[in-house]
């Protein structure tokens, strides 16, 4: 066996592994932590398919922002995770049985596919051209062909931004705020009366 | 024994049904499911790169990049109703949001 293979095995079994515990994790935080796990590892996947580029692309956007804002929101809210783990132990059964078939299939129709479909005929990796960096191949592809593709991603990640502002934007009318205009807009009529006051009468307020 | 495409289709497969598995298991812990969510997304781009590599094309790994894209989106606008969830109702069981029906 040589190294590629088990570097293949190692990384296919930490991201498997990894992928189970999120899902049978007791404490979401450390469901979050393996999510990140499961992410490095198949980064080191996509590395080992020479996908450079995209594999970095994981690392950045998965770990460094979707992982992050999962353990900001599991750490911001205040949930009483215990019961939310209700009905756990009595979907197991029969979700693992379902599951299993599942697998089974899907991996006896992706075999079947590699051995005999379209992808048959390469028994490798493509080796990826000298001359040109995964980066570089991919940027030639995305914004020639692919550039109508491109800015509709664009459009999505602004209207999921613009979306999530508007949900959790909260306006709070009782909080006090600077106003610059009105402070610098204060006359001193405004804000000071001179009363003569009648000795012993006092003022009304 | 070398590793070949379906290696690779196979722990996509693998992490595709963890994923279904997972929303499953956890029906109401709604942060668990979005992260079941990103898991299948996750086995989509693996199997999606495995073709690309071994068909040597590159359109696969733009479409991984978009998957990620919508991955990236799906969760901040998920995660932001979640937010808007707990502060209406103070728990995030998936099951009271029938009561959003009205």
């Amino acid at each position: 066996m040589d190294l590629a293979a088990i570097a293949f095995y190692v990384l296919a079994t930490v991201t498997i592994l990894s992928g189970v515990l999120v899902v049978l994790a007791r404490n979401p935080v450390h469901s979050v932590l393996f999510l990140i796990a499961a992410f490095v590892s198949a980064a080191g996947l996509l590395v080992m398919l020479s996908a450079e580029f995209l594999a970095m692309l994981l690392v950045v956007v998965y770990v460094g922002a979707v992982a992050v804002l999962f353990l900001f929101v599991v750490m911001m809210l205040d949930i009483d995770f215990a019961r939310l783990r209700e009905g756990f132990a009595r979907y197991l059964p029969l979700g693992a049985v379902i599951a299993g078939v599942l697998a089974v299939e899907m991996i006896l129709v992706s075999s079947a596919v590699a051995s005999r479909g379209a992808a048959a005929v390469n028994r490798d990796v493509a080796t990826p051209a000298a001359d040109a960096t995964n980066a570089e191949v991919i940027g030639r592809v995305l914004y020639t062909d692919y550039v109508l593709l491109f800015q509709a991603a664009g459009m999505v990640l602004l209207v999921a931004m613009i979306g999530a502002i508007v949900l959790t934007l909260r306006h709070r009318p009782y909080v006090k705020r600077q106003d610059i205009g009105r402070q610098v807009n204060r006359r001193r009529k405004d804000a000071i009366d001179v009363i003569s006051v009648p000795s012993g009468q006092g003022v009304d307020l | 024994m070398s590793v070949g495409l379906d290696h690779y289709l196979a722990v996509g497969a693998i992490l595709f049904t963890i994923g279904v598995f997972g929303i499953f298991v956890n029906r109401k812990n709604i942060i668990v499911i979005l992260m079941a969510i990103e898991l299948i997304l996750l086995a989509v781009n693996i199997n999606l790169v495995a073709f690309s590599a071994y068909l040597n094309n590159v359109q696969g790994q733009i479409f991984a990049m978009l998957v990620l894209t919508v991955a990236a989106a799906e969760a901040a606008v998920g995660l932001a109703i979640l937010v808007t969830f707990f502060r209406n109702r103070g728990d995030i069981n998936v099951e009271a949001a029938g009561l959003m029906k009205g």
